[in-house]
């Protein structure tokens, strides 16, 4: 993991996550559009995670880091998960 | 001072932890935004409607070009080519300003049809409505504020490099902020479709 | 007697590692171990100010009524006692005072991972402090909200609480860089040949602490944030007038506020395991359960929040949730105890000030933590919600348990940080009476509490007036102790016997090096080192 051992990322796969990045925000617009109820806000938030793993793989170098960072950045989703998911313990029983 | 030391690992488990930090900070408003979603869901799609779906889509492309940008332009400074870095940070940071450009134009077309927090207009809408609008204006504000402090720390990495202090053989600040960019472009991937497309 | 001395590496304190002299030398130092000192001095003085505002209240409290002052002042006093209590006193008493002196040291580095960070997380506190101090004399009048700013209270009092959220803002900043830092020191900076598991206790239960002020403070941060939103933008939403609801403060609040809770107490419990194997002579026992079970209170720690809201007007579900999961933190906090006991158990114990602290805490940490079952579970909750049974429940685990744990890390390091020792007999006085006036100060209160004395408020029934008093005839012994106890420690600070490298016989790395440390921590390699808990070989050097 020292310098010169480096993944430097290529600008072929810098395009292809953008192209990625840009044709699911195209899909996030055009699924809106279609009245699914409640599932809306499931897909869009489903997109949306998508997205942000390409971002925080790629972008964000992610993928080649190693496993205590990504079990770290797990750690941080889980916590603000249960910070979410619990709330709902009161909020949707009431 | 003999106990300066570089550590290119440590500086970025550093920032990680930051980001870490900016996540859950945003979260806080996630939980609000989640809990009032399930309470007036039919008040955030009629105030949703009111949004400009067009500018928030556009600002999206501009946050995932830059975002795009600053990690090609990592990857010309780890590959020594300093000039190109330099070159793809500005058009970085340009992105950034043209983000906040959207965004003035905007907020101020929101003023002048009087919503803003507090506003007398909001006051008459249903509740839910005007809760929708204060959460909308403080966590794209917040968003914009990040955006206002990532273009400061790009401007910073420009005057390094050209500096020759941000280089080929040492580039964590450029990743470091460029780890700090991405995280404003995974923000904004929630807020849009939270706010600009709420059905 | 004179041994040791003539070290000729000059210590910390002779050398600041720059060509600055005087204070700046020390405000401006990136050394970790004079930024902890600073911290500690702080921390001490914010704690007299707290001190002095607490004995007010129990003045106050003498007789049902008005007894020394005004209620819209005794409303300021226990908020003003109460914010700097917890946010400038009690998080970063260990963590960032003696965390910052003995972390590295106990990984054998020679600082912190961002030393400039460190300097400016001190700035951060330095601010943070003046705004909140800044807050009592500005704008109309001291905040009068209690130190949890509950809504919607606090967003339509007229007191001056912007400037003290704001400043409890900036705290939590420094909080959050303090613990930033010291997750990365840990996993970047250990020793070569420094394993996981050969990190001190006190080393593992701030890296769980860390990871709490990162993933935590940062919901603090954003919620008086809001406040400040609702105050000064009328956002509305808290406001159950705007559609807000006010009840989801209380879950932010908690989110942060719960896990603070063991950001204030893990360090200290460090503390006591780091005491107890020295003075037991003993290795610690269980030493992988004490590690494992601080990072499982951080993560249970983050699960409960609601428990303080019983009462507040949430589901019923949630209720249950809360109330068991509650019981499941007790789990971890007993693993601890018990294998303190089982080091003492057996040891050849030598009864010194620090082990007595250590021995405190033990003691009024389980009074507090075992009370503390009474309030998670919800049907006794209810009875005793916001009655003095929780103000005592709450300052047994945290004056009982943070303050006793930072005495008692004041008492072990006082000689490797100076270099010199206090006098043992005045310290062990000291300690029997704070012993004698605490839970002559607080334990009266879980009896009234029990009779539904509430908390906070100024005027009581005539039946609650003995408890009272023997509360506050509790709070002048109490003071007594502090007393002798920080006028002796000055006094060994300026006067007291020299001590060479080891005054306890203790084996964790700062004990290789000299007292006090030189700027770069050892002036040779520490290669006798075993472990931090393996005491063969290791020789007391008075």
């Amino acid at each position: 993991m020292e310098h010169n051992k480096h993944h430097i990322m290529s600008v072929k796969t810098a395009t292809l996550v953008l192209a990625m990045l840009l044709f699911l925000t195209f899909v996030t617009v055009a699924v809106s559009r279609i009245d699914l109820g409640y599932l809306n806000v499931i897909v869009a938030l489903a997109l949306a995670t998508t997205k942000s793993l390409f971002v925080i793989l790629f972008f964000m170098h992610l993928k080649y880091e190693n496993k205590m960072l990504k079990l770290f950045v797990f750690i941080c989703f889980l916590i603000l998960a249960i910070f979410i998911g619990m709330t709902f313990f009161d909020v949707a029983y009431r | 001072m003999s106990n300066v030391h570089k550590d290119y690992q440590g500086a970025k488990l550093g920032m990680w932890l930051f980001l870490f930090t900016e996540v859950l900070l945003f979260g806080g408003m996630f939980v609000l935004y989640a809990v009032y979603l399930s309470r007036y869901p039919a008040e955030y799609h009629s105030a949703g409607k009111e949004l400009n779906a067009f500018i928030g889509g556009l600002n999206t492309v501009v946050l995932l070009i830059s975002s795009y940008f600053v990690a090609l332009a990592i990857s010309f400074l780890q590959r020594g080519e300093q000039k190109k870095a330099i070159r793809y940070t500005y058009l970085t940071l340009f992105m950034a300003v043209l983000f906040l450009v959207n965004k003035a134009f905007e907020w101020s077309a929101k003023f002048s049809h009087g919503i803003y927090p507090d506003s007398p207009h909001l006051r008459e809408l249903p509740q839910g409505e005007s809760v929708f609008y204060g959460l909308y204006f403080l966590m794209t504000g917040l968003h914009g504020l990040h955006v206002i402090i990532g273009g400061g720390v790009m401007a910073f990495v420009i005057y390094k490099m050209k500096k020759n202090e941000v280089n080929s053989t040492d580039f964590v600040m450029l990743e470091n902020a460029g780890l700090y960019w991405h995280l404003v472009d995974l923000i904004w991937i929630f807020l849009f479709p939270l706010f600009y497309l709420v059905i | 007697m004179q041994n040791q001395t003539s070290s000729p590496i000059p210590s910390f304190f002779e050398d600041s590692g720059s060509d600055r002299k005087g204070i700046l030398s020390w405000i401006l130092s990136t050394d970790h171990k004079r930024i902890g000192l600073m911290y500690l001095y702080m921390v001490l003085g914010m704690f007299i100010i707290g001190v002095c505002l607490g004995l007010a209240i129990r003045l106050e409290l003498f007789t049902p009524g008005k007894t020394i002052m005004e209620a819209q002042t005794y409303n300021a006093v226990f908020t003003l006692h109460g914010v700097i209590m917890i946010f400038i006193v009690v998080i970063p008493s260990i963590p960032a005072a003696f965390g910052n002196i003995i972390l590295p040291i106990h990984l054998g580095a020679e600082d912190v991972a961002f030393p400039r960070l460190n300097l400016f997380s001190w700035w951060l506190y330095m601010i943070g402090t003046g705004l909140a101090l800044l807050s009592l004399f500005t704008g109309n009048g001291p905040p009068d909200t209690g130190w949890t700013f509950y809504v919607p209270f606090s967003e339509f009092t007229t007191t001056n609480v912007n400037t003290a959220v704001f400043a409890v803002f900036i705290l939590g900043f420094s909080s959050i860089l303090t613990g930033l830092n010291f997750i990365t020191t840990i996993h970047r900076l250990r020793a070569p040949g420094l394993k996981w598991k050969q990190l001190s206790l006190f080393s593992w239960s701030l890296y769980a602490t860390a990871w709490i002020q990162v993933l935590a403070t940062p919901i603090l941060g954003i919620t008086v944030l809001l406040i400040l939103a609702e105050r000064v933008l009328g956002v509305g939403l808290f406001d159950p007038n705007k559609g807000g609801d006010p009840i989801l403060y209380q879950h932010l609040f908690w989110i942060y506020s719960h896990p603070a809770v063991y950001i204030m107490v893990l360090p200290a419990m460090g503390v006591v395991s780091e005491i107890i194997p020295v003075f037991a002579r003993k290795p610690i026992f269980g030493y992988k359960a004490i590690a494992v079970s601080s990072i499982m209170i951080a993560f249970a720690g983050s699960l409960v929040w609601a428990h303080h809201m019983f009462t507040s007007g949430m589901s019923d579900t949630a209720v249950l949730i809360f109330s068991l999961l509650t019981f499941i933190v007790a789990i971890p906090s007993a693993i601890k105890v018990f294998n303190w006991i089982a080091t003492l158990y057996k040891g050849s114990i030598f009864i010194e000030p620090p082990l007595l602290y250590a021995l405190g805490f033990i003691f009024l940490f389980s009074i507090g933590g075992l009370t503390g079952l009474v309030l998670g579970s919800a049907g006794t909750d209810i009875h005793v919600h916001d009655t003095y049974f929780v103000v005592s429940h709450f300052h047994y685990v945290i004056f009982g348990g943070t303050g006793f744990g930072l005495f008692g890390a004041m008492h072990f390091w006082f000689p490797k940080i100076y270099g010199r020792m206090y006098n043992k007999n005045v310290a062990t006085t000291a300690w029997a009476i704070l012993m004698i006036g605490f839970n002559l100060l607080y334990f009266p209160l879980f009896i009234i509490g029990l009779q539904g004395m509430p908390r906070r408020y100024y005027d009581y029934l005539p039946e609650y007036t003995l408890g009272h008093q023997i509360s506050t005839v509790g709070s002048w012994i109490l003071a007594v102790g502090l007393i002798i106890m920080f006028v002796n420690l000055y006094n060994g600070m300026k006067s007291g016997k020299k001590v060479g490298r080891n005054p306890w016989g203790g084996a964790t790395l700062e004990w290789y090096t000299p007292s006090p440390p030189p700027l770069l921590n050892f002036d040779k390699e520490p290669d006798t080192f075993k472990g931090p808990y393996s005491f063969k070989g290791v020789e007391r050097d008075e």
